[in-house]
């Protein structure tokens, strides 16, 4: 277990340290830079100064190493754009993209196993067909355009729900406030992720059902519903666990794309205001924040793997 | 004698693109209580689905059985629901499967798997379903059965799954125990053992026993009587000891021809009955085997042959007096088929 897990830090920290090398030397080869996005009517001379102090005129390497000299000791400086560090911007955004993430996820896991389940029972009819329909709908209608639409239903046409904002927080909280913000943001991220855990659960069960063990099990006098959720679904969940690893990642993009539609002060908006701004410093400590996020999941889908599959013995 | 099972016309197919086909066309016979019968024949001839019928399993695998009776101790079967034939599933028939490696549930324990199959039919406490499992393991001749329990399939031997599905076969005592080619994934030495588990199982407990095989070695260790089948049909019944003295169907002598034996020559060539099984999309009209007996006739090609008693055996075959009468049906070679009793 100790020496899995050793060996699992040891590619993270090998992971990390690309991903920084990739983003920092792209960031900073992009046109323009901290000077381009002050006031037109600044001098050349104002925009030389802010480079200097900066310290954008040495050479990019030096800066690299410079920035991750800090960032190892948890220093990952402070923001060009609000001249606050770089982690309280983080902190402060992230338990709203957590929020909307963990939602999204608990729903798609529930849901889409639910479903997948019950189009591969159902296989050939008209549950099956409905669902399959859905999913493909789902994929396919791009996550911007949906949530226009909904905004214009539910906001503009019914005025239901708020169409962005992230409800009020703190002394004046009210959980209605809270819950009608979350709904159409978590709706759009579970049309990203919820059509493949359904397809993935079908077809993953569709193949366990015809196993050998199904039949024995019959054979054994079992009831149908123990044959469906106990042996087979147990079998079937193996691979959607991995497919829920690979799934996070895709949550997050989604997260960015979801939060800029809906106003919703996460860390998806974050980083669009940090490359909008050319703040290098606080795009370095998204990147470094979200690639860990991601490491993290994918150990825990991999000790959860080892858990309900028996004949994994990496742990 | 007592008669546990009657198979009577038995029908039973599958929904194919080109219409159903019939697996089994037709089939019948019947097994006395104690006793062990084989089925005997190729791949194909419709002897794991004759067995997968009786179980109502064939069901589940898109198969219909669409006529013929079933009696299992007087009771019929084709016509019970699905909650009466699950609680006979298990409890008073059970079977055991071609390939253990695979037929174990791999992400359970087997004491799990086994104490299961008890609770499915009785109301017992999981400790003492636990308890009986243990008895079970021991009995199937598992040794350290409490490690053993707690063991996952994929850390077992395949000799070893197939004694765990033998317990779980037995753990509600059966009348009736269906093997469908139980040793045919297993090595000589133990398939040996199995064997003899299932015989001493049986003289214990006076549970009949419905042996698939397509190995008629395996068959003549093991059987009072063979059923042979061939393309969905029987073609023969007999008592082990007759039709190995002496085949009535030409097809019963091509498999015992097909047999190596131990005193013959080195070199020469195992008999083989030439061409292969027909798909059951294109049965030959007339007797089924006609396309491959070298005794054929005209007849034998447009109208097929019954199954019909010959003294205590039985046997659908046009021109079997000829054929014995003219020795055509002797297995050549001095002493028959060298198979010990």
């Amino acid at each position: 277990m100790l020496r899995f897990l050793l060996n699992r830090l040891g590619q993270s920290v090998v992971l990390l340290l690309i991903v920084t090398v990739i983003t920092f030397f792209l960031i900073n080869l992009a046109p323009g830079g901290p000077a381009s996005t002050m006031r037109m009517e600044a001098s050349p001379e104002e925009r030389q100064a802010m480079i200097e102090k900066l310290g954008l005129d040495q050479p990019i390497y030096v800066r690299y190493i410079d920035w991750i000299t800090h960032a190892v000791q948890g220093d990952l400086g402070i923001s060009f754009t609000s001249s606050e560090p770089v982690i309280q911007r983080i902190s402060e955004r992230l338990p709203y993209t957590i929020e909307l993430t963990v939602f999204t996820i608990v729903i798609s896991v529930i849901v889409g196993i639910l479903l997948g389940v019950l189009s591969a029972i159902k296989r050939g009819k008209a549950q099956d067909h409905i669902i399959n329909f859905m999913s493909v709908i789902g994929l396919s209608v791009p996550a911007f355009w949906l949530g226009l639409m909904l905004i214009l239903l539910f906001s503009i046409t019914l005025g239901w729900l708020p169409s962005s904002g992230v409800g009020s927080r703190g002394a004046d909280f009210d959980l209605w406030g809270w819950i009608s913000h979350l709904i159409l943001p978590v709706l759009i991220l579970t049309t990203t992720v919820l059509p493949n855990i359904v397809r993935f659960t079908r077809s993953s069960m569709l193949e366990v059902i015809s196993q050998n063990y199904i039949r024995t099990v019959r054979a054994k006098g079992a009831k149908e519903s123990i044959v469906l959720y106990v042996h087979a679904l147990r079998n079937a969940l193996i691979p959607v666990v991995t497919i829920i690893g690979v799934l996070i990642p895709r949550l997050l993009s989604g997260a960015v794309i979801t939060e800029a539609i809906f106003g919703w002060t996460g860390i998806g908006t974050l980083i669009i205001e940090a490359a909008r701004g050319r703040d290098y410093p606080l795009v370095m400590g998204v990147t470094v924040m979200i690639t860990i996020v991601v490491v993290v999941c994918n150990l825990f889908v991999d000790l959860v793997y080892s858990r309900i599959d028996p004949r994994v013995k990496n742990v | 004698m007592d008669k546990i099972l009657e198979v009577k016309s038995l029908v039973t197919g599958y929904q194919g693109k080109e219409g159903f086909v019939r697996a089994v066309d037709g089939v019948s016979f019947d097994i006395n209580r104690g006793e062990t019968i084989c089925i005997v024949g190729e791949s194909g001839s419709g002897k794991s689905v004759t067995s997968m019928s009786i179980m109502r399993l064939v069901e589940y695998e898109n198969g219909r059985i669409i006529d013929g009776e079933i009696k299992f101790n007087g009771e019929e079967l084709t016509t019970k629901n699905t909650e009466e034939m699950r609680r006979i599933r298990g409890s008073k028939i059970s079977m055991i499967f071609q390939e253990p490696l695979t037929a174990l549930n791999p992400v359970f324990t087997i004491g799990k798997q086994i104490s299961e199959a008890i609770l499915f039919h009785h109301s017992l406490g999981k400790k003492e379903a636990w308890q009986r499992a243990e008895e079970l393991v021991r009995l199937v001749g598992i040794s350290d059965p409490q490690a053993r329990l707690k063991q996952y399939p994929h850390e077992l031997s395949g000799g070893m799954r197939q004694r765990v599905m033998i317990a779980i076969a037995l753990a509600s005592e059966p009348d009736l125990l269906i093997a469908d080619e139980p040793t045919t994934a297993l090595d000589v030495t133990i398939e040996a053992q199995i064997l003899e588990l299932l015989r001493k199982l049986r003289q214990e407990r006076n549970m009949s026993i419905l042996l698939i095989t397509h190995d008629i070695g395996v068959a003549a260790e093991m059987a009072d009587r063979i059923i042979i089948m061939y393309a969905g049909k029987v073609m023969e019944i007999a008592n082990t000891k007759d039709i190995f003295d002496q085949p009535f169907h030409p097809y019963s002598k091509g498999l015992l021809e097909s047999v190596p034996k131990m005193n013959g020559e080195r070199g020469v060539p195992l008999k083989s009955i030439k061409g292969s099984i027909p798909s059951l999309n294109e049965i030959p009209s007339g007797c089924r085997f006609s396309p491959r007996c070298p005794f054929a006739t005209d007849k034998c090609h447009t109208e097929e042959p019954l199954l019909e008693m010959r003294g205590d055996r039985q046997v659908a075959c046009w021109h079997v007096d000829y054929l014995i009468e003219n020795n055509l049906l002797q297995i050549e070679e001095e002493g028959g088929v060298s198979i010990e009793f």
